[in-house]
Formats: C-alpha cells, structure tokens, sequence
C-alpha cells in the first residue's frame, strides 16, 4: 500500500490538521507521500515521522489551491497510489471529492477510524449514527476528522526526500479575489487543549466578549453556538457543530449553551465537558462530565476569580 | 438565464432518527421527511435571482421514489418554474447522483447549478464538487454569498478561519452554506399555485449512467454514550473537580 496525503498549510506552516491525517495514513502503511504547494512548507514536512516522500509543486501555479486545478493534479498524482487522504476541513471538503470524480473512483467523508484498509468508521446525521463503510475500489479517497486521529508528532532526526514536480495544471475557470481571515493570538479552535464557548444565553454581543478574558487566562479558544453566531454575538468561524467545525479538546466549557443536537455533534468527543446554563433541563446537561446550573454571569465572574487565584 | 437546482428528500432535521435493530440503516418508514435544509437554501438563492432578474428559469431535480415529487411541490411553492423527478427506488451514491446530474445538465443547458453543501442524512458533502469536476466546470463550495455579473459569479466562501472570495466563469456549480439566505415561509397561494405547475418524470434508467453503489454500508450502529456526569454546587467545586479529578487544569 502506498498514500498520498494532501497537506493543509498557509504561507508558513502546516495546519495541524495535516498532522492527524498522516496519522491516519501511517496506521495503514509506511509507505506515505504528503503534498505540498509551497516549498517553505517542505522542511517542515519532511521531518514530520512517518513520511516517505514530500512532494513540492509550483507555488504559483497552485497559488490557494484552488479546485479547479488541484484537483486534476490529485487525481493524476492518485494512480500512483492506493489511497489519498485529505483533513475533512473546508480544504480537504473542497478539493478531494472534485479529484475522485475526475478518478471515477467514490469517496469516503469524515473518517473516523480506519477499521481495515478497506472499511472505515464514519458518523452520519449529525453524529447520531455511525455507519461502517466498506469499498471495493482501487484508490480510496477519504477525508479524515482530526478528531480521530492523534497529531503525528515532528522528528528533527527524520529527513523525508524532498521531490519537486512540474506537473503544470493551468487553472481558466476560477480566480482569486480575496480573503477574510480572522486573525486571533488565541489557539486555532480545531488545535486548541482548552475551548470556552458560549452559546445564546449570553444574550449579546457585548456579554459573548466577557468569555475572552476567561479564555486569555486559560490559554484556550473561543468558540460559539450557531444561535449565538446567527444572533450576531460572535464571529461565523467561531461556530462549533455538525455544519461547523469539529472538536475535542481536553477541556470543553459550555456558557450558556442549551446543546442542540447540532451542537453536540460537534463536542461531544471532548475529553471532559463542563456546562454552565441557568436552565437545569438543558441538554447539554446529558453530555457534561461536570454540570453547574447558575447564573452565568455571576458564575463567570467567580470563575474568573478562582481562576486568577492560582 | 436558467438555473439547476438539485433537492433531496431527507429526513426532517427536527427528528429524533432511530437506528433499525438490525443495524442495516435508519428507520425512515412512519418519519417526517423534508427538503434537506441546505437544498431549500438553494432553492431560495435561485428564486432570488430570478426576483432580481438574472434568472429566467428555475428548474428543480430530485432522485428517488414518487414521494420526492412532495418535495420537489415545497420548492415549486417556493417559487421554481418547473420540476424533474429522475425516478428510482435504489439507493443513490454521490458519484452516481453527480453523473446523474451530469446528464441532465448537458441536456437543459443551465449557466448555474445550485446544491446544498450535504445532506443531513448521509453528510458526505461530494456531489456538488463532483458534479462540477465531471463537467468541468468551477466550483464555488460552502458559499454565503453570490454576485452574478455577465459571465462570471462572484461568490464568497465559508472556510475554516473566515472567508475566501472567488470569482468563477459560467457555467458554474454552486453549494449553499447556512449564512447563504433565509428561505421564504411558503404561503396557501403559493402552494395552490404550484400544483399547476409540471413535475416531468423521467426513469433513471433513461439516463444511461452506471450507478452501481461503489461502497457497502456493513452496519449503521449508534454512537457510543458519554457516562453521565455531575452536578457541582459552586463554582469553586468546579475548580476544585477539573484540577484534581479531571486533571484538565494545572
């Protein structure tokens, strides 16, 4: 068996989630390939355990990344191999189920454990079921959820060969015009050990921003309810559930968040979870480890205190 | 200009799913079933360009049994021109439903397909990028907003750490994001309205696309159950239970 991983990275650095699908790639073979589209990602990647090959293509040419051409690039690359794993992030979401169409080969969303090199775990409606996937096909494309997998950790030791291609696939459909990111000194939330999220019972925008302090002090990241991004309280990036993003931090404390279905989907693989709502029926209540039923705001503040204590 | 939508008839989100006993799926028989919610997103994108006069015709897809002609009625009242059922009873893949829609998008000509991201019953999320990879067209995926402008879209995407703006050259495939709009509530005029409207079916075998299922669903179990938790009385338990229990703070 040999994989390819397509890597998730900015200018810089690898995203983390990069990391989970080489673990999940290696738990299958040793024999793992990672693409990159930027050569200042390429010594990075190769120290990462568990990589073969790094492959480096034109940083121009793929300039973002973008489907249109990735995408046959992937599926050129996938002949060469018997899977192609991408992180089920907005990226990976993007470009590899364009790349298996063009390969006609099916895809496999969301992984979340690999039971055999042929059958996979993975969660259907919202979280609420798990189905047991099997394929028959030559390449198996899938996405993996970081949550999954463990991080593949960096070996200074381990020297990956670095391999450019000149496989130039011009991309006329599609162009970049701009990005909106958010930029924060806080953990990205998909990396972050410590989440404090506050839901709609913080009832405003002004209230949503009494969780940063907490955070600060806690080294963690902020995350959000889709009722309290659509309320305007915080950011849509901040939103944790089935259609945002996935977590499970270490710690995962939950202001002011009913736990709707949607939710939870989202959460409920969190190590330990702490809930603090005023409304003692809450479901969020059924997935907490530790469970306050206070108000908020006075609790938040005693929080802040203990906290500040140590 | 003519705009393809594609709706799936999905179960309710507000439902309570069971999971059958002999774990070969998810009882759908005797359940609320509905427009996937990112589908009628789609749908609500569509009639609001029509209403801004870009769109010309709206026409709106579903694959499945006779039921999904129900829901191929929600997005007429909603205000499509026109519906196709592509009637089967097999359960339908992503890469079959894209080659599907591949198929019938060479034969109506559209300058946008919209879809929902995924569907809440399956959540795999492929069709629409494979649909515009088999037609090799561009793809705006996970979008909150779309700008038609001659023979380009601009749209703006939903990406993990904040958004991308792309601009794509039609003919181009679209998928909705929640933050794309907020569909209309479908008035009694409106739904009187759209049963004189035409619901073309059309058997699946006509299409002459392989759709054997490449991939076999060995079981559908339930997730495992979190061990219920406590209730602490005070905040300084809290504390005092995450340092020393949990281990989770230093």
């Amino acid at each position: 068996m040999t994989i390819l991983v397509i890597a998730e990275h900015d200018q810089n650095a690898l995203k983390r989630a990069t990391y989970h699908t080489v673990t999940a790639a290696a738990s299958m073979s040793s024999d793992v390939d990672l693409l990159v589209f930027n050569p200042q990602v390429s010594t990075e990647a190769a120290k990462i355990s568990g990589i073969k090959h790094v492959l480096v293509v034109d940083e121009k040419n793929y300039a973002h990344q973008l489907a249109e051409n990735v995408a046959p690039l992937v599926s050129e690359l996938a002949k060469q191999y018997t899977h192609v794993l991408a992180p089920a992030t907005t990226f990976g979401k993007n470009i590899l189920p364009r790349a298996a169409a063009l390969t006609d080969m099916a895809m496999i969303s969301d992984v979340i454990k690999i039971i055999s090199p042929d059958t996979f775990l993975r969660p259907i409606y919202a979280g609420n079921a798990l189905a047991t996937v099997q394929s028959h096909e030559a390449i198996q494309f899938l996405t993996v959820r970081s949550t999954g997998f463990a991080a593949a950790t960096q070996n200074q030791s381990a020297t990956a060969e670095i391999k450019a291609l000149d496989i130039l696939i011009p991309n006329t459909l599609s162009q970049f015009e701009g990005e909106e990111i958010h930029i924060s000194a806080r953990p990205e939330l998909t990396a972050a050990r410590i989440i404090v999220a506050g839901g709609r019972g913080l009832k405003s925008l002004e209230n949503f921003k009494l969780l940063e302090k907490l955070a600060d002090t806690l080294g963690a990241a902020l995350g959000a309810s889709r009722a309290a991004v659509d309320a305007g309280f915080a950011p849509n990036d901040y939103q944790v559930g089935q259609t945002g993003k996935v977590v499970a931090p270490d710690l995962y404390i939950a202001i002011g968040i009913s736990g709707a279905i949607q939710h939870l989907a989202g959460m409920k693989d969190s190590k330990v979870i702490v809930a603090i709502n005023n409304d003692p029926d809450a479901p969020i209540f059924q997935v907490a480890d530790y469970g306050l039923v206070a108000d908020l705001f006075t609790s938040l503040q005693e929080l802040q205190l203990e906290l500040d204590k140590r | 200009m003519k705009v393809l939508v594609a709706v799936k008839r999905v179960i309710d989100f507000k439902t309570h799913i069971r999971i059958k006993a002999d774990q070969t799926g998810v009882e759908t028989a005797n359940v609320k079933m509905s427009m996937n919610p990112f589908d009628e997103i789609a749908v609500e994108e569509a009639v609001r360009l029509k209403e801004q006069g870009i769109a010309t015709e709206i026409i709106v897809v579903s694959i499945g049994s006779n039921a999904c002609q129900e829901t191929l009625r929600s997005a007429l009242a909603m205000g499509a021109d026109r519906a196709i059922l592509i009637q089967t009873e097999e359960k339908i893949q992503p890469l079959a439903a894209a080659k599907i829609f591949k198929a019938l998008a060479e034969k109506e000509m559209p300058r946008l397909i919209i879809l929902g991201k995924q569907a809440i019953d399956d959540d795999n999320n492929q069709t629409g990028q494979m649909l515009a990879g088999l037609l090799q067209w561009p793809q705006g995926t996970f979008v909150s907003k779309v700008e038609v402008l001659q023979d380009k879209v601009k749209v703006t995407r939903e990406i993990d750490g904040g958004l991308e703006m792309l601009s794509l050259t039609m003919p181009a495939v679209i998928t909705t994001d929640l933050r794309l709009n907020e569909p209309r509530f479908i008035s009694l005029p409106n739904i009187v309205q759209a049963k004189r409207k035409t619901i073309d079916i059309i058997p699946l075998t006509e299409f002459k696309v392989d759709t054997k299922p490449r991939l076999q669903i060995l079981k559908v179990t339930p997730p495992e159950k979190r061990k219920s938790g406590v209730k602490v009385n005070s905040v300084a338990e809290l504390v005092q239970k995450l340092k020393d229990e949990a281990q989770v703070l230093s």
